[in-house]
């Protein structure tokens, strides 16, 4: 707040200064973040050693993913834990806050990352690692993790473009034709959406001089609130175009699918749901009084992006672009837990989010593999995989049904969650959005399934003539790749079978989120009154 | 009344920036997002107050500034927002050039190799 009101005479200081270390046990927020940095300012250090760059990669991940997972159930079981930059005492300093979340969220990351790499180690071409692939990767998990652990609005800007140049890089490495095409409209729109947020940063800061997300929350309710409804209304759209929610969302199709198959796993588990994590943090976090204003505008754009992401999948021929759709659908069921609101919508908003990451990533990866066995990314030219590789055929329909929604596999339970908000709050247009999601996106799916694997020729042959072009997928995907997918979707599976710990943990980052007193009182600021 | 020429020079800033987006030329483009990254950069130089008396130092044995300090935390996100938006902006500027090269292309209306104008219907067998 208004920091150059007071006086301040020397007993005043510790006021503003922690005189405490932070804690050895504390460092634990900071380290995955610097990790990422550090490993890809190393990996590029020793870029000329190209043998080792994969394990390298492999062992700072490991290690991220293993403090990640330490942190999360540190959070889990005794509630947020924050730092502040410089010991200043909040909201001075540049506050790192983890909470349930948060950690939730980077340790999903980090999982769908490990998987990437290693599905993608057999293919990656020596040019690729020596211009830094594996550094970029380091550097987009550090601006997605960073996102996710920063409890400051401004620096959340940073690790958003931290992201956004990471990306950059991976997303024309290689240089062909179509990845400058995909790279021109993904880089315009994608920096015009964090300048946005930039506007609403400023004028956020404008009206209540502060940045830290704790303490915007706590004295986001008593500012001018017409004000506080432009600056929410400013993050959702900046945030939604992140998201690639509708009408923002043409940025997404037109680009994700033209990298490689491993690549656009990446950025689709990661890079939306960076956006959808932000929208849930300040939304609901730090403005709900906005958030309740912007109500019908929210729950429009959840069910018009929930009805037409798979909508979209059903128009397509290209194969990735379809899985685009899909993931844009997804988005849809965390935009519905954003208008849901309240605790049931909130935990399957993040639910949701979570399972996409590790769903969505999976999805692009089998799509890659089916490119590769079939020579093609046009799904008329594919078909009759299923006498290939009956196994490649069940990892694609068990993602379809995850990302559907339908019991039992893991998208089921943030599905049933946001049911069971939007039946409470008697919202009938969202439950019945949600539903005709689930349908469309099976629909969507099986569609994509029956041309890609039941038919046996391509589109326009005789229903009994073998598609040629079609190889063996011993011979045309490497075994990493293969082993990596499979242990995702068991891992999908397995998650799905067994959900309580995923749900308890939903809950209580709910809990967090709706209300935030000890969110507040980790970042070390006063609790309000009620 | 300095706060309100800088108001109308953001405006200004803003008006000029979104009519060069909105063109499909790339160029055009990139310096409607530079002139947008600079609108910002003004707007949030002018949300921190403009109070030009005193730079923010703290004098020897006194615990704050004198009063009617400058805002330096403004000046921090700008230079920050500044060094981003320049690298972002170098990128892009490579990018277009590259994909003028490569697609003989400077306009988004033709360029269509991710998304190709004639693009087949979906299949229509199931």
């Amino acid at each position: 707040m208004a920091t150059t009101a007071h006086t301040i005479d020397p007993g005043d200081l510790p006021r503003a200064m922690l005189d405490i270390a932070t804690s050895l046990n504390d460092w634990v927020i900071i380290l995955p973040i610097v990790l990422c940095l550090m490993g890809g300012a190393f990996l590029l250090l020793v870029r000329e050693w190209r043998g080792a760059q994969l394990g390298l990669t492999l062992v700072f991940l490991a290690a991220i993913a293993a403090l990640e997972a330490q942190l999360f159930v540190r959070v889990l079981t005794d509630g947020p834990i924050a730092m502040t930059m410089g010991n200043w005492l909040p909201p001075f300093g540049i506050t790192f806050a983890v909470d349930v979340l948060g950690a939730g969220f980077a340790l999903a990351a980090t999982i769908a990352t490990i998987v990437v790499v290693i599905s993608y180690s057999a293919d990656t071409m020596q040019r690729e690692v020596r211009y830094g692939f594996y550094s970029l990767i380091m550097l987009l998990l550090a601006g997605v993790t960073g996102a996710f652990l920063t409890g400051d609005l401004f620096n959340l800007y940073v690790w958003f473009e931290v992201m956004l140049i990471a990306s950059f890089g991976l997303m024309i490495i290689g240089g062909r034709k179509i990845q400058l095409d995909g790279a021109v409209k993904y880089g315009f729109l994608n920096f015009l959406a964090t300048t946005f947020f930039l506007i609403g940063l400023g004028y956020l800061y404008g009206l209540i001089g502060t940045l830290n997300m704790a303490d915007i929350a706590r004295v986001a309710s008593q500012t001018n609130s017409p004000a506080m409804i432009a600056v929410a209304g400013l993050f959702l759209l900046a945030f939604g175009m992140k998201a690639a929610a509708f009408p923002l969302n043409a940025w997404l199709p037109a680009s994700y699918h033209t990298p490689d198959a491993a690549i656009s796993a990446l950025f689709g588990g990661l890079l939306t749901k960076v956006g959808a994590y932000a929208l849930l943090r300040t939304m609901v976090l730090m403005m709900p009084a906005a958030r309740e204003v912007l109500d019908p505008v929210i729950t429009t754009i959840a069910v018009a992006t929930l009805l037409l992401g798979p909508m979209g999948a059903m128009a397509q021929t290209n194969l990735r672009r379809a899985v685009g759709f899909i993931v844009i659908g997804g988005i849809g069921s965390v935009m519905a837990g954003i208008a849901i609101s309240g605790l049931f919508g909130v935990a399957g908003g993040g639910l949701y989010a979570i399972h996409s990451m590790l769903t969505m990533t999976a999805l692009y990866l089998v799509a890659g593999m089916i490119e590769q066995v079939t020579g093609t990314d046009d799904i008329r030219r594919m078909g009759g995989i299923y006498r290939a590789s009956s196994g490649l055929s069940i990892l694609f329909l068990v993602l379809v049904f995850a990302s559907a929604g339908l019991p039992p596999f893991l998208g089921f339970w943030p599905k049933l969650l946001l049911l069971q908000g939007a039946l409470l709050d008697n919202d009938g247009l969202l439950v019945a959005a949600i539903l005709i999601n689930s349908l469309f996106t099976s629909i969507a799916g099986a569609r994509i399934w029956a041309h890609v694997f039941w038919r046996n020729g391509r589109e326009g042959e005789a229903p009994n003539a073998i598609n040629p072009d079609l190889k063996p997928v011993a011979a045309a995907v490497k075994r990493p790749t293969i082993f990596a997918s499979a242990v995702l979707v068991a891992l999908i599976l397995f998650l799905g079978l067994r959900p309580n710990i995923l749900l308890e943990s939903a809950q209580i980052a709910a809990v967090g989120l709706v209300h935030p007193d000890r969110y507040t009182a980790a970042v070390n600021l006063e609790v309000p009154d009620k | 009344m300095l706060e309100q020429v800088l108001a109308a020079l953001v405006g200004i800033f803003f008006a000029a920036s979104i009519y060069l987006i909105l063109s499909k030329a790339i160029i055009r483009m990139l310096l409607g997002v530079t002139i947008l990254g600079n609108g910002v950069n003004l707007l949030i130089f002018t949300l921190g107050r403009v109070s030009r008396e005193v730079p923010p130092i703290v004098s020897n044995g006194e615990l704050q500034p004198a009063a009617g300090f400058a805002n330096p935390l403004p000046q921090a996100l700008i230079l920050t927002a500044i060094v981003i938006g320049f690298a972002m902006f170098t990128f892009l500027l490579v990018l277009g050039y590259r994909a003028y090269q490569e697609l003989d292309a400077d306009n988004t209306d033709t360029m269509r190799v991710a998304e190709p104008k004639d693009a087949p219907r979906p299949p229509l067998s199931y």
